[in-house]
């Protein structure tokens, strides 16, 4: 697992439900290039085209909130985002984005001091954010163990193979 | 412990469970909708060649009921295929409607299950006293791999209910406006329960109401601890009567919240958020493009009962187009039965397959931009329901049915007389 992830940083406010993230009339594509071209795209036209691999989306309250579409996390993680920041996260959400190895990081404070554009370097292990165009320095909640051995398997489903013995 | 630390304890095999504490569980009952054909690639990508117990395996064929792309009838076509390779017997097929309502009307939910659906509002099964939540593709897919799913241990709330709601006043005015007050986010990763007197005047169908709204204050799982009410209804639907486990006296909620429900009159939350909440009175007047009653929140026979009273002999303002769209097939039999059908398309609305239709924006009565919406549904959020310049009024069946009446946003107090 690659435990540093530094990238650009794109942000956004609190509430940020999954129909702003992924809007479901694109809910009938399954192939991850075709979900990618929609990433954000009821928030934040823009966000699609300007994603590099590494970015890292940065939010307030309960980004992610709303229905349990899996899109959504498929469509930041093929856009090229390496991390999610944000106050709190909605569950399943949350749950989703463990379970297919996009590392979704609560960090108090993290929306007030990232602006747009800011690079933030996220140590994944060592539980720190860092915004490198400002300096400041941030500290994250850690990851339970449980979450950091999925993510350390690279997502749940290498996990559950490797238990299944295959 | 709490019931639902009893029913989470027995699922994972263990004495006792506390909050917090990682759990894997056995589960009773797994989901899975039309909208995540990655479930059955999940299950592939795991490595699961034979599902682990089909006979708890439940597929729904409800949000593109029927389908309406090239794509949507593929990813169809490949869940019936699904479920006649693994013999799942419980294919809810096109003609059904709506997952939650479906299991409810077949006498699948039961207190004290783990219910677990790829579908954001499975607290609803909280109302038959049972642990529902919603997953994502792949989790359910690890059901399907091994019969199991990690939970954290929730920590719970206590909603208390008080008074008698006024005329006019519906359980959705009352989960309007329990999420006003307590906003959006107050409930992430915990589970909310609802208690006190206002529950007797409740039926089943307003239980799962309130029930199926907690997934709007971020909540895990809902409950409500089965009674009488919940037992006929079970007994109606065929199910046996089981060991219902309850809540020890010296359990600790995290927090406690009471509502006198008398207090309020009809609510709406306005866009773009479910915390948006306001008295209905505060946006009445405003004109009405399209009123849409149904879905898993609103879409019951007693949803439909309460519209055909209000449109019943009347036509609806020719400014405004109604959609009714029965939660499930059941539904829209015995509201056939009843009368409801004939009654509210002779007042200008017009049908819609049992299913979720509209109220995800994917088909079946989308929103042009700049177009308002009165909704029965459960979320508001831009785009929810079609353009992103639309907007969507949360409301009442009541209220929509009142609107549809005048064209504007409408209480619906004054034609229950």
């Amino acid at each position: 697992m690659q435990t540093t992830i530094t990238g650009k940083a794109f942000v956004y406010g609190a509430n940020v439900d999954t129909d702003q993230i992924y809007p479901g009339r694109f809910l009938d594509l399954t192939d991850p290039e075709d979900v990618a071209r929609h990433a954000m795209e009821g928030a934040d036209p823009l966000f699609a085209s300007q994603c590099a691999p590494g970015d890292v989306v940065v939010a307030a309250t309960n980004f992610g909130c709303g229905s349990s579409r899996e899109h959504a996390v498929v469509t930041l993680k093929a856009a090229g985002v390496g991390a999610i920041l944000a106050e709190s996260f909605g569950r399943i959400f949350f749950r989703n984005a463990i379970n297919l190895g996009l590392p979704a990081i609560v960090c108090p404070g993290v929306q007030e001091a990232v602006a747009r554009g800011d690079v933030v370097s996220v140590d994944i292990a060592a539980g720190t954010v860092a915004n490198k165009t400002t300096g400041a320095t941030l500290t994250a909640q850690p990851l339970s163990d449980y979450v950091m051995n999925i993510l350390r398997n690279g997502g749940i489903k290498p996990m559950i193979r490797k238990s299944l013995g295959l | 412990m709490h019931a639902i630390e009893k029913i989470l304890a027995r699922a994972a095999g263990v004495p006792s469970v506390g909050a917090g504490e990682i759990v894997n569980c056995d589960v009773d009952l797994a989901g899975i909708n039309d909208l995540y054909l990655q479930t059955v690639r999940s299950f592939r990508e795991m490595g699961g060649v034979r599902v682990h117990a089909p006979d708890k395996v439940v597929m729904f064929l409800d949000h593109y009921a029927p389908a309406s792309t090239i794509a949507q009838a593929e990813n169809q076509k490949q869940f019936r295929e699904f479920c006649r390779e693994q013999g799942i017997d419980l294919l809810m097929d096109v003609d059904q409607g709506v997952c939650h309502q479906v299991l409810a009307d077949k006498g699948l939910v039961r207190p004290g299950q783990v219910v677990v659906v790829t579908d954001s509002h499975t607290t609803t099964h909280g109302a038959f006293g049972a642990f529902g939540t919603g997953v994502g593709a792949t989790d359910l897919a690890i059901i399907l791999v091994t019969g199991k799913l990690w939970f954290r241990v929730p920590e719970i709330v206590r909603i208390r209910l008080e008074g008698k709601p006024r005329p006019g006043v519906y359980a959705k005015d009352v989960i309007l406006h329990v999420i006003g007050r307590l906003k959006a986010d107050y409930a992430v990763y915990k589970a909310v329960e609802f208690a006190g007197p206002t529950l007797r005047q409740f039926g089943v169908s307003e239980r799962m109401a309130l029930c199926n709204m907690t997934t709007e204050m971020g909540a895990k799982t809902s409950y409500i601890q089965p009674d009488d009410v919940t037992m006929a209804f079970l007994a109606s639907r065929g199910c046996p009567p089981a060991d219902v486990p309850t809540t020890d006296p010296d359990f600790r909620y995290a927090a406690e919240h009471v509502f006198d429900v008398s207090a309020i009159g009809p609510q709406l939350a306005a866009p773009f958020s479910v915390d948006n909440v306001s008295d209905l009175a505060a946006h009445a007047g405003k004109p009405v493009d399209q009123a849409f009653l149904g879905t898993c929140t609103g879409g019951r026979v007693e949803d439909l009962a309460v519209a055909a009273a209000i449109l019943q002999g009347k036509h609806i303002h020719p400014g405004t187009r109604m959609l009714v769209v029965p939660a499930s097939k059941a539904v829209f039999l015995e509201a056939m039965e009843r009368g409801y059908v004939q009654a509210l398309v002779a007042a200008g609305a017009t049908f819609v397959t049992p299913g979720c239709a509209a109220c995800l924006g994917t088909h079946e009565g989308l929103l042009a931009s700049g177009e308002r919406c009165i909704s029965s549904s459960n979320r508001n959020f831009p785009g929810r329901m079609g353009h992103a310049k639309a907007e969507i009024f949360l409301a009442s069946p009541a209220a929509v049915a009142a609107s549809a009446l005048e064209g504007r946003i409408a209480d619906p107090a004054k034609y229950l007389a």
